[in-house]
């Protein structure tokens, strides 16, 4: 099972994610912007998977996407955008930065754990 | 897995309410014509989670209400609309719109649209306005960028005909795209997921193996793919993450047509799924590559797509529709649950157990070995114990603690619009925001304050006009200020309006048979009589203070909360209202007090001092009232024994005791029989258990299992002063007098 490193500012998305993730035997690191994302990242290299939240204070996703890249051992992993559909131009953005690919928001915990299981299947 | 989104809706409401909050103030603080990114920005993101939560966790009523005001936000953040106050009322006006649809969502009520609806109009009305309408990507053709190529041709190709046999699919990744996570392998397995495939693997980039960098991909793959019901749509959802890092096409192909075309074999046919490219890769020439994707760099090689896989817009969104209709099942609805606690109070907290298991077991030790000597060890052990008990109750109280700022919040925004709808030019401040106050206190405390806020600004505050003829600056203030005083908090609600007018509240309580005609009524007097019951002295009832509320309600509502409320004014400079509060409801630092055979606990806080009384200090001025001297002052004294009828035994041997108590800045003697122990005590309230009684508190139980009576002290100043047939203020009036 993996480790996943999920970001976002909102509550209770936090807790949905991460109960659905851990309901599936994942090991979840929580983060709620990317500042204290990229913070974690430091202190957990094996992280398998990130899913970050693009709109955030302090570091938004994009940013986040950009900084793990940089780091060696995130440099390969997947990096999931939860994104909602009117930011087009963030996707763009966000694959620019280096995200693999998004999971478009509003999303219910059986599709999260489909989009999931492709990427780290 | 079925996962019950249900269980999230609490944090859901929780937050959202919170994210109005910032949004109500964000808007507040956002002049006409501002550009302050942050805010903007902040009002944005509090916009888009709502949206976003609302969508996830089933409630698209509010998701798709929200949706226009973050349009606006957004726009507003990218600087293609300016602000306007137009936009900013509307948007405000929405924040109260949600607010109302999630409290009813959250208490599991039926929303009634039509506010949201017209609101929504609004919102379209302003979003189509030229200066708006620009910025949609949607109208934007793509033009001039050929590789981003961002919208226009949909499916119109890819999914004219989904009974086709089959499709030929290229894939060459760019070099650089596993540098983004994505793995050539994952696609092709999805493609598997739709159907047979073969897949072709082409090797022609494939440089030599000194030139190799580890981090590209040199492979790229012809794949056909055969079903039933593909469509191109499916196709392209699974490349959709990878459109711009790699050359794809996907062309029809018939059944006939399925077979290789004999150039492109050059490597290895597969059969893929199951099991990586990696294993089926140790053939070709390089054979001794330690790489999973060799190949070389990026030239024109895959056969002529017959359709190029282009925007976004061209792909489908997944299906949204799963989460739509609200569940009406769990999360309760009423005063809110939980509350938040900052970590450091939790960890405090922890380190204080840690304490008391290490007393605990200190004491445990010594019951073992206890001798004659070691009782002092014992002693100061419960000592200790007794300290770390009190320590750990007042950091469990403090759990509960919140800053005021949470009860004072609302009122920029109340200002603000009541000032639109009163035509006045009113400025609030606040002072003392982060005083803590009891949650369950503060919840309670939300109407009140708000009805003496609307009360200032309705009654209290002058029109600029009225305010300038006085030779007043125009612009009035009314302050809300929180601070702490002994063991209660003080709020205070200020304003520099035109004051009680004494003469016309005299009047209105005479017509209205509060007081009787010609009866002699001091000034303090005068001003409490607005806050007796079935009180108005407005000319005309506005649409505000005019709901049958008058502010003995206000008074009632702050004396359930053992707290009381004043009210001083001087005319023309202005009016304040003084609410004073306990900090907790739950415990109070009693002395214990004995009248008769019963122990009764005075509230430490209300004891200025207590004395042993001497006969002669006492004095009986006219009215039957018993003054007592104390260095300069006389105070009134009242005997509880009487107040609380108890059978008087006469001739008691020891010598009473006078607890000078005070409350609103004025004092009594309470005369008791015996001064006994200060403690905390628990209160239980009269009222659940009994009934209320005037003059009590509460009650407690004592270490002894008895039962003791908890004075009101407030209670205890009006029942004496109705005892003596007098108000206070003659008692305090002559006491003055006498010992003038």
């Amino acid at each position: 099972m993996a480790t996943i490193l999920a970001v976002d500012d909102s509550a209770s998305m936090r807790q949905m994610v991460s109960f659905t993730l851990q309901g599936a035997g994942h090991d979840v690191i929580e983060a709620e912007d990317g500042q204290i994302a990229y913070d974690l990242a430091q202190q957990h290299p094996d992280v398998d998977l990130v899913l970050s939240d693009v709109n955030m204070p302090n570091m938004d996703g994009i940013s986040l996407i950009k900084a793990l890249r940089g780091m060696d051992s995130y440099k390969f992993i997947p990096m999931l955008m939860l994104t909602t559909e009117s930011t087009k131009d963030k996707k763009m953005e966000g694959r620019a930065a280096g995200a693999t690919g998004w999971i478009v928001k509003p999303f219910n915990p059986d599709q999260l754990l489909a989009t999931i299981n492709k990427v780290i299947g | 897995m079925a996962v019950d989104i249900t269980q999230f809706h609490e944090m859901f409401f929780e937050e959202s309410f919170e994210g109005l909050e910032v949004m109500e103030n964000g808007l507040l603080n956002l002049p006409p014509g501002s550009s302050d990114i942050e805010l903007i920005n902040d009002i944005f993101r509090a916009a888009h989670s709502i949206k976003g939560g609302a969508g996830t966790f089933g409630f698209n009523e509010v998701s798709e209400f929200t949706h226009d005001l973050e349009t606006l936000m957004d726009l507003m953040r990218e600087g293609k609309f300016s602000v306007t106050s137009e936009a900013v009322e509307l948007m405000l006006q929405a924040v109260d719109c949600l607010r109302h649809m999630m409290t009813e969502l959250k208490d599991k009520r039926p929303i009634d649209y039509a506010n949201a609806s017209e609101i929504s109009k609004h919102f379209k009305l302003i979003l189509e306005k030229p200066e708006a309408a620009a910025p949609e990507p949607e109208q934007v053709p793509a033009a001039n960028d050929t590789d981003t190529d961002t919208d226009t041709d949909t499916d119109t190709d890819t999914d004219t005909d989904t009974d086709c046999k089959g499709w030929r699919i290229g894939f060459k990744p760019n070099p650089e795209m596993l540098q983004t996570g994505n793995e050539p392998y994952r696609i092709i397995r999805e493609l598997g997921e739709l159907g047979d495939i073969k897949v072709h693997v082409l090797l022609d980039d494939l440089p030599s193996y000194e030139l190799i960098e580890p981090c590209e991909c040199y492979l790229a793959w012809q794949i056909n793919l055969f079903g039933e019901d593909v469509s191109g749509d499916a196709i392209d959802e699974i490349f959709e993450w990878v459109i711009d890092d790699a050359e794809i096409s996907v062309e029809e192909i018939s059944g006939a047509e399925a077979v290789i075309p004999e150039e492109a074999l050059i490597s290895e046919e597969t059969s893929i799924p199951k099991e990586p490219p990696t294993q089926t890769l140790d053939k070709p020439k390089e054979a001794d590559s330690p790489l999973p994707e060799p190949s070389a760099v990026r030239k024109e090689v895959s056969p002529a797509p017959a359709v190029e896989i282009k925007s976004e817009a061209a792909i489908p969104i997944p299906p949204k529709s799963e989460s739509t209709k609200p569940k009406d099942e769990p999360a309760r609805g009423g005063d809110s649950k939980s509350i938040r606690v900052n970590i450091e109070k939790v960890d405090a907290l922890i380190n204080m157990v840690g304490e008391m298991v290490i007393t605990q077991s200190m004491l445990c030790q010594l019951s073992k070995e206890y001798n004659e000597e070691s009782h002092n060890e014992l002693v100061s052990g419960l000592a200790q114990l007794e300290a770390n008990t009190r320590e750990l109750q007042e950091s469990v109280m403090s759990l509960r603690m919140m800053p005021i700022s949470f009860a004072f919040n609302r009122f920029p925004r109340l200002v603000r619009d009541l000032n639109r709808q009163l035509e006045k030019d009113v400025e609030l401040v606040l002072h003392g925001e982060h005083t803590e106050l009891d949650k369950t206190v503060m919840e309670k405390l939300g109407d009140p304050l708000t009805h003496l806020v609307r009360n200032a600004m309705d009654h209290g505050m002058e029109t600029p006009q009225e305010r300038l003829a006085q030779g007043k600056p125009e612009k009035g203030k009314i302050e809300l200020k929180a601070f702490y005083e002994g063991g209660a908090v003080v709020i205070q609600i200020c304003d520099d309006g035109k004051g009680l007018d004494d003469k016309k509240i005299q009047a209105k309580a005479i017509s209205n048979g509060v007081i009787q005609e010609g009866e002699v009524l001091s000034k303090e007097e005068i001003q409490d009589l607005i806050l007796r019951p079935g009180f108005s002295t407005a000319d005309k009832v506005s649409d505000l203070s005019g709901r049958g509320v008058g502010l003995d309600v206000v008074k009632q509502n702050i004396r359930a909360l053992n707290g009381s409320l004043d009210v001083q004014s001087k005319e023309n400079s202005g009016t304040t209202f003084t609410i004073r509060l306990p900090l907790t409801l739950a415990i109070v630092d009693g002395q214990l007090i004995r009248v008769e055979d019963s122990v009764y606990i005075l509230p430490l806080i209300a004891i200025s001092e207590s004395l042993q009384l001497e006969e002669k200090n006492i004095n009986t001025v006219a009215g039957g009232v018993d003054l007592y001297r104390i260095r300069d002052e006389n105070i009134p004294v009242v005997h509880l024994n009487a107040l609380f009828k108890h059978d008087v035994t006469e001739g008691s041997e020891l010598p009473k005791m006078l607890v000078v108590v005070e409350s609103n800045e004025r004092k009594i003697g309470l005369v008791v029989d015996e001064l006994l122990d200060q403690q905390q005590v628990v209160i239980k309230s009269l009222e659940a258990n009994y009934q209320s009684v005037e003059g009590l508190s509460g009650a407690t139980i004592l270490g002894d299992g008895t039962v003791a009576l908890i004075c009101d002290v407030h209670d205890i100043f009006t029942m004496s002063a109705g005892q003596y047939q007098l108000s206070f203020d003659k008692i305090f009036q002559s006491g003055h007098n006498y010992a003038a």
